[in-house]
């Protein structure tokens, strides 16, 4: 039990890092990495978002809307539910917690428009099933916003290194960044095989 | 006259104000279901017509919707008919829906419409953002279908499944590096073209119909001063 969440959470941030491998969050991957803070602050807005929004849309989709036969409505609801979600925890925090909406809030809207925070709660459904829970899907979520920092962290020192290169006209700006992004992915790719060789699964 | 303002509709999207070489919108699907071409022409159809449909929508009810919440109108107009076109591809094309994955329901959260119900359908009428939609679309299918070519080829040696070049088989390109590496080229040579003007601000951000009521990017630029 405690080895298969130990691979779940690992596997989500090294082998299936969802910028890197799976392609999900790329807008803020690319947007706000230019600098260490706002990369940190995003990441731990994300991350905080995934995990109360799959805390909210796992129960609602299997006690809710599949009991009912309205599995269908998935999409509109689990966008709707983020959107709120997005827009309550915004309420909460500058009402409550000024210091943590100073650091945070600004993120906040920008995470409803985030596929990665949508794709987090939709593949943990998708994985749901024998020996996937509540507990794997709320790690897994943990494990994909943690990856998330990881990769945003690892992107910003790059960037901070591209800024002082000489760099050919027009690869200057995006062309640039998505080929540095190339290669950070390149190194994730390493990882392949690695959390199931670590704790004996494969 | 009238007839020519439309044509423009249509053709604005498809290389001047191309979503995603140009805008750089929609990044997510561009890499990761351009692995094979067929994949792309069913990614860019099936938000072809969502495009289409949700700026027919929003326009239609520009008027009706309050200023505050038009985002979460927007979003569940957009969810509507992602919903629909998820419906109609896993009855008539369950091939596609198995290759699109999670990407096809992530239509809901792909800029490029929620961009362009808040930057073009808000604003102009019913027939001019349906082009615009059209237009958009075709320029997202091209886009995805150029990138999904290159890969497929360098990657498998093969094109929509067909073997081409069989000697090719650079697994890389199929991979996810593969896929920031040529989207990064293509971007460079689109500004190349250009003569350099897209894609100089447009880190991804700077396109982002969530610009508005982001404070991210300010904030950035303050601390540098």
């Amino acid at each position: 039990m405690i080895k298969g969440l130990v691979a779940v959470f690992l596997a989500a941030i090294l082998t299936e890092n969802y910028v890197l491998a799976k392609f999900l969050g790329i807008c803020p991957f690319l947007g706000v990495s230019k600098k260490l803070n706002t990369a940190v602050g995003m990441s731990a807005a994300v991350t905080f978002v995934m995990v109360l929004a799959t805390a909210v849309t796992y129960p609602i989709f299997m006690y809710l809307l599949v009991p009912a036969g309205l599995d269908y409505l998935q999409t509109i609801v689990f966008i709707l539910v983020i959107a709120g979600l997005v827009q309550l925890v915004e309420i909460v925090l500058k009402k409550y917690m000024r210091v943590l909406y100073r650091s945070l809030g600004i993120y906040l809207p920008l995470i409803t428009t985030n596929c990665a925070v949508l794709g987090v709660t939709m593949l943990v459904i998708e994985k749901s099933g024998e020996g996937y829970g509540f507990l794997h899907a709320l790690i897994n979520a943990l494990g994909a916003g943690i990856g998330f920092l990881l990769a945003m962290v690892m992107f910003a020192g790059v960037r901070g290194k591209l800024e002082t290169a000489d760099i050919p006209k027009s690869l200057k700006g995006l062309p640039i960044t998505l080929v540095a992004a190339s290669l950070v992915s390149l190194s994730f790719l390493g990882f392949a095989g690695l959390v199931d060789n670590m704790l004996g699964l494969a | 006259m009238a007839c020519k303002g439309y044509l423009k509709e249509v053709t604005k999207g498809i290389i001047k104000e191309n979503p995603v070489l140009c805008l750089v919108l929609g990044t997510c699907p561009t890499l990761a279901v351009t692995t094979a071409a067929s994949n792309a022409i069913g990614m860019g159809l099936a938000a072809t017509i969502v495009l289409i449909g949700s700026n027919a929508v929003v326009s239609a009810l520009r008027k009706v919707i309050p200023d505050k919440v038009r985002i979460p109108a927007y979003i569940t107009i957009i969810a509507t008919f992602v919903t629909i076109v998820q419906m109609l591809v896993k009855a008539f094309a369950p091939a596609i829906d198995e290759s699109l994955g999670i990407f096809l329901p992530l239509i809901v959260v792909n800029c490029i419409i929620l961009g362009r119900a808040e930057m073009f359908a808000s604003k102009n009428p019913v027939i001019p953002s349906m082009l615009d939609g059209l237009g958009m679309g075709i320029g997202f299918t091209a886009a995805l279908l150029l990138m999904g070519s290159i890969r497929e080829l360098l990657g498998a040696g093969t094109w929509f499944g067909m073997e081409i070049i069989p000697a090719l088989n650079i697994v890389i390109f199929l991979l996810p590096p593969g896929g920031f590496f040529v989207f990064g080229m293509l971007i460079a040579f689109a500004n190349k073209l250009n003569g350099g003007k897209t894609a100089k601000n447009a880190g991804g951000c700077a396109s982002c119909p969530m610009k508005g009521s982001c404070t991210v990017l300010g904030k950035g630029d303050k601390s540098d001063d």
